[in-house]
């Protein structure tokens, strides 16, 4: 494989990963709540239709964005009211909202499947950066979403470890019990955790139909909010982990259709199976080394909190 | 939450779930659904009116849409099956879509292989290949959990996709039917290769398999010993492997078992309704058999009147889909009675208690943490 083609496939993955990297550091905040959000698939979808409707009305991907957002928000706030104040299984609620978010925006995007968008977020080298050797046109010539993720990414880590903020959420993950007796609210808190998830989950999916392939197609999430979910267990719930993986796992989605234009005699159905794969193997390596990342695991994540069973 | 000195809600833990409150949780759930759905369907401007009155020809409504709910309930209940047997164990299979796949692909090597074997025997072959199939795709994420320890709700939602590409391969290649001129469609199936009827009904014999299959493994959890071991490693894992049962060796069983149920699943859709392989076999039976086997509480008798009621939202679908209107508002409506289902868990095991006061701050002591939520206890 020619250097050219190497840094092409690096170009396309920190694209590609770019929409799983904020998945995974949405559902390192949720998680590091104590909260397992299997809803990011859905949330994503609700933001990839709700950014491409508002773009096309408004022709202002901007404004798609924050639509976006919102609706990964609005959907993660019903996933919060269900498991955090009534109790409600994790796993199950997750996979309701999936199948809910699958149907609604499939409703929601009938009228413009296949619709080409007005405005998209197009590349922009930055002066400077981008002339620097290999890394330059990896890193500095994408679009504008992409430099806000370099942005987002550490400021989540800082947030998360570096301030009483991220401190009182990282406690209400691991003993909820603790943070209680010592006047956090753990409802609060984990209620806040969420949403700011879902909409890292919703720029997620704003990021996939306005920047990474303008377009809406039903499901075009396809699978990408699961893989984020394994992401974060990879990265072992740091943000700044979390975006190693994601440019890794997008550089395995970008790798595979490279190959098919070198002339590799591959049928696209076992290409489009790659990422799935990669993700399904690199989750048992990881176990493997399972002790440390049982104890990076925040304690309490999956468990609903009661006061009154303390 | 409240002003203090008022009347304060508190959670108190029912020494029993309430029966009552339960069949009204279902009840309520699935009429607030509706309304939900209702005003959505009003307030995007669709209105719910026609398309309410097109769900209900399509399911329940007509004797054909009957026949068509008794039709989809038949997978319905295999998916649910594979998922309840799994969480027997608190194991999450939610990769019966796949494995539901991989035995239509099973079964479907088996009818192309061997077209001209007199029907019984290459049905019972199909079978085994239906079983084959689901049990080997149920199989790769229980070795991981076993002798890895890696979580299975990833790997097996993962291979759903897997399973799909590998059937959308073998339809636009090996398996294409020329004469459909590039249509992702199989050969059709020779006249063995199909089940028979029941009856003179539109419904095909695979009914009496997963009634049976109902009946079996509901036996099998109840009544013997296995069933209660591996209800036991659910509960408790390390009191069992005290017990000295073999942790992996179950968890491979369970995940091979509930495998083939949902592989069997496959096998009598494309056998009994299809009559070929093609892309999209399933509207998503895996998806809806997690809703239908929560809903029943994991019991195999409760999901087989749950998989009916699916199975007619499921149909009601394609009676939309003909008619132009909004089939996925089916999807959504799944979504949201089991929200409803889920938020009135709370009443079923808990009794809303109003006090006068500010809530006792009790030194604390260690959550019940390992303990499985409690709506999902598994219905004994």
């Amino acid at each position: 494989m020619s250097s050219e083609l190497i840094v092409t496939i690096f170009v396309a993955g920190i694209a590609a990963g770019t929409t799983l990297v904020f998945a995974a550091v949405g559902e390192i905040i949720a998680e590091r709540s104590g909260v397992l959000n299997l809803g990011v698939e859905g949330m994503m979808l609700a933001g990839a239709v709700t950014g491409f409707l508002v773009n096309r009305q408004l022709r202002a991907p901007w404004l798609g964005v924050a639509a976006g957002i919102s609706a990964g928000a609005a959907l993660a706030l019903l996933l919060a009211v269900l498991v955090v104040s009534f109790k409600a299984n994790q796993v199950v609620t997750g996979l309701a909202l999936v199948i809910f978010a699958i149907g609604m925006t499939g409703y929601l995007g009938e009228s413009v499947v296949g619709v080409p968008p007005p405005v998209t977020f197009e590349r922009i080298a930055i002066p400077g950066l981008a002339d620097i050797p290999v890394a330059g046109r990896i890193f500095f010539a994408q679009d504008a979403l992409v430099y806000l993720s370099y942005i987002l990414v550490p400021a989540t880590w800082w947030i998360l470890f570096r301030t009483r903020t991220g401190l009182n959420l990282r406690s209400v993950g691991e003993s909820p019990e603790s943070a209680d007796a010592a006047g956090l609210s753990v409802t609060g808190t984990r209620y806040a955790a969420v949403v700011i998830g879902g909409a890292f989950a919703g720029l997620a999916g704003a990021y996939l139909s306005l920047a990474r392939a303008p377009s809406w197609v039903p499901n075009m999430t396809a699978g990408r909010g699961w893989i984020a979910i394994a992401l974060v267990i990879f990265a072992t719930w740091s943000p700044l982990r979390a975006a190693l993986g994601g440019y890794l796992f997008g550089s395995v989605e970008a790798l595979g259709f490279r190959l098919q234009t070198v002339g590799l005699e591959v049928s696209t159905f076992f290409i489009a199976m790659m990422p799935y794969l990669f993700t399904i193997v690199v989750l048992v390596l990881i176990s493997r080394g399972s002790v440390q990342r049982r104890l990076a695991a925040p304690s309490a994540l999956g468990n609903a909190y009661l006061r009154e069973e303390r | 939450m409240t002003a203090p000195g008022g009347l304060r809600p508190r959670l108190v833990k029912r020494l029993l779930p309430s029966r009552r409150m339960r069949v009204a949780v279902r009840l309520i759930a699935l009429l607030s659904a509706f309304a939900v759905a209702g005003i959505f369907l009003q307030a995007t401007g669709r209105g719910a009116g026609p398309v309410y009155r097109a769900m209900w020809t399509g399911s329940f409504g007509s004797p054909y849409g009957q026949a068509q709910t008794i039709l989809a309930a038949i997978p319905l209940i295999f998916t649910a099956l594979a998922v309840a047997v799994a969480f027997r164990m608190l194991l999450w299979n939610i990769g019966a879509e796949g494995q539901f796949y991989l035995g239509a692909f099973g079964a479907t090597a088996v009818a192309y292989a061997a077209p001209d074997w007199p029907r019984p025997i290459l049905l019972g072959a199909m079978v085994l290949g239906g079983l084959i199939g689901g049990a080997l795709w149920g199989l790769i994420p229980g070795a991981l959990r076993a002798f890895f320890g890696t979580n299975e709700i990833v790997p097996t939602l993962l291979l759903n996709y897997v399973a799909i590409l590998l059937v959308d391969y073998m339809v636009n290649g090996p398996w294409t039917d020329p004469a459909t001129l590039g249509f992702p469609l199989g050969k059709p199936f020779s006249e063995s290769a199909i089940l028979p009827l029941v009856g003179n009904t539109a419904i095909h014999a695979g009914l009496y398999l997963a009634l049976a299959a109902a009946l079996v493994v509901s036996l099998v959890l109840s009544r013997t010993a296995w069933g209660y071991k591996i209800k036991v490693i659910g509960a408790n894992t390390r009191a069992a492997s005290y017990a000295g049962f073999s942790i992996p060796r179950n968890v491979v069983a369970v995940m091979l078992l509930s495998g083939a149920l949902a592989g069997l699943g496959g096998m009598v859709e494309v056998s009994g309704v299809v009559h070929k392989i093609q892309a999209n076999i399933s509207p998503g039976f895996g998806y809806t058999g997690i809703i239908v086997a929560t809903l029943a509480r994991f019991s195999p008798l409760y999901i087989v009147p749950m998989a009916v009621l699916f199975g007619a939202l499921v149909v009601s679908s394609v009676e939309l889909q003909t008619l132009g209107l909004p089939s996925d508002i089916v999807l959504m409506l799944q979504g949201v009675i089991l929200f409803f289902a889920l938020a009135g868990e709370l009443f079923v095991n808990y009794r809303l208690v109003w006090r006068a006061g500010a809530v006792s701050n009790r030194p604390s002591t260690p959550a019940s943490a390992s303990e499985p939520a409690p709506d999902l206890e598994p219905a004994g």
